[in-house]
């Protein structure tokens, strides 16, 4: 079992979690060429050492989170919520007296 | 090298089994091949096979960084079946299944391919017709199919769970008779001997370490055992596809890895003569008995993307868990081994027998879950695309630039989500 350490829940088993896929890609806009959104569904690095991903708390908070892990071992370096402002929000709530 | 036959068995009986021959060379790599193959998998050393049989070329290499048949040809469940409906997989599937079944004699080697039916359980009337779409399009195509009714199937496997509170009651089953299941390693085995006979070199322990390029052509490899130069290069390497896409300098691919699992129990008296499957509201399960007793089965991916060749244990629950839902007799059975292979996972769910952006280079990759019953057609059809340098209409549609025409190959139907296409 892969521990991954929710940034709202805590550390709970993975089977609480789903797997969402490649965090480093970025949809492009609804008017973007065929190229850009050829690459961005289908193409991927499948990288065989550290790589961000998401994943849903699903049987948890709900929330996406962006993971990142080696998938060789399965190591996990870190973990942050999927939501740019919220990983922020998260960020300076932890570091300062808010 | 001496034909295997009740005759080489008699004699050499006589002599305290002594004198056989080695099944196949340990050669040095030569400094250049005319093709060279990287991975002696069953793809592999399919395709190396093929080439010398059917095209005439002998001047060949398969490089393995392993043994050969150390990577997925030992990690899956030995199902052979041509179940698949849409155009490409049709012929394909089925042209693979003709040649299982004339493939010891063609090898001249038993790979124990055993035609005992490939049985889909179906548990609603919704299933039952898209079984009969999918089974009278079989049969409207050169294959067989039958639909069984309850009684049928009661008849045929007796012991499934047809409880009346079962979660999910059985109404019938759908069945493949000449599918089956076969013994992998003597696959592995069989065309590796059949290859290296036709002057085939299989290069093991020898690791390929870097792709060798002319600007957008394709020289050699470079490997542990040094510089192998070669005219043409063919990928045929399941599961590491990306990882050696990269070495070639090319980018992205429309792969991700993820691991299977697969399990067998501890062996048992004659219990299950069919491929039996299982898979309905989330469940997907598979089981067979090998000819040594023991219950091959496997189910799910583990839903994340995995280079490591090691399970993880909700997919082992799960799969128990379907296994006793719908053989409770095996409740008490114990497990004796259980394995892991990683899979080219792909965007549609199928596989990839191409040409790529490099001249002599060539790409066989993409087996999803249906690796293993494709493995002669797929070095049938890849050793035609290597020697000819074009691919034959049945595997037009296995092409890289399929996304990109809108044409994807979606056989489930599950969209652009490698992990939805176990």
């Amino acid at each position: 079992m892969i521990r991954i350490n929710c940034p709202f829940c805590g550390e709970r088993d993975h089977s609480e979690f789903s797997y969402g896929g490649d965090a480093s890609v970025k949809y492009p806009p609804l008017d973007a060429p065929a190229e850009q959104w050829l690459e961005a569904v289908f193409q991927r690095e499948n990288i065989d050492g550290v790589q961000f991903e998401t994943w849903q708390h699903l049987q948890g908070c709900r929330m996406w989170i962006v993971v990142e892990r080696d998938t060789t071992n399965h190591e996990i370096h870190s973990v942050r919520p999927a939501h740019e402002g919220i990983a922020q929000a998260l960020a300076e709530s932890e570091g300062g007296d808010v | 090298m001496k034909r295997y036959s009740a005759w080489s068995v008699f004699l050499n009986g006589l002599t305290g089994q002594k004198n056989w021959d080695r099944a196949w060379r340990d050669p040095e790599p030569k400094p250049e091949y005319d093709v060279v193959i990287v991975g002696a998998g069953l793809h592999g050393l399919a395709t190396a096979y093929y080439l010398a049989r059917n095209h005439g070329i002998t001047n060949v290499a398969v490089v393995e960084k392993g043994w050969l048949g150390s990577g997925n040809a030992g990690r899956n469940t030995t199902i052979v079946r041509s179940n698949y409906m849409m155009p490409g997989n049709r012929p394909f599937y089925e042209h693979s299944l003709k040649l299982w079944e004339n493939l010891s004699h063609d090898l001249n080697y038993n790979v124990m391919f055993s035609q005992r039916a490939h049985v889909t359980l179906l548990h609603s009337p919704a299933a039952r017709d898209a079984a009969a779409r999918r089974y009278n399009t079989m049969r409207l195509t050169g294959s067989d199919g039958e639909l069984w009714d309850l009684p049928t199937l009661k008849r045929k496997i007796p012991h499934l769970n047809y409880g009346p509170d079962a979660r999910f009651p059985i109404i019938g089953a759908s069945a493949q008779l000449r599918a089956g299941s076969a013994r992998h390693d003597a696959v592995a085995w069989g065309y590796a001997r059949a290859a290296d006979q036709r002057g085939v070199d299989i290069l093991q322990n020898c690791e390929v370490t870097g792709v060798l390029r002319d600007g957008g052509k394709v020289t050699g490899v470079e490997t542990v055992r040094g510089v192998i130069r070669a005219k043409k290069v063919g990928f045929a390497v399941a599961g590491n596809t990306s990882r050696l896409w990269r070495m070639a300098g090319l980018g992205k691919l429309p792969i991700e890895t993820h691991k299977l699992q697969a399990f067998v129990s501890e062996p048992l008296k004659p219990l299950l003569d069919q491929v039996v499957v299982f898979g309905v509201g989330g469940a997907h399960f598979y089981i067979s008995q090998s000819d040594k007793g023991g219950m091959v089965f496997g189910g799910d991916l583990d839903w994340y993307k995995s280079y490591a060749q090691r399970g993880n244990l909700p997919i082992v629950q799960d799969v128990a868990e379907c296994a006793t839902s719908i053989l409770p007799c095996l409740s008490r059975v114990r497990l004796l081994r259980h394995w892991s292979g990683v899979m080219d996972m792909t965007m549609d769910g199928s596989a990839f027998i191409c040409k790529t952006p490099l001249d002599n280079l060539y790409l066989n990759a993409g087996w999803n879950y249906g690796g293993f019953k494709a493995s002669p057609a797929s070095g049938w059809y890849f050793a035609d695309l290597v020697a000819n340098d074009r691919p034959d209409p049945v595997v037009e549609l296995h092409s890289l630039t399929r996304f990109e025409q809108g044409i994807n190959l979606d056989e489930r139907g599950a969209g652009p989500d490698p992990k939805r296409h176990g």
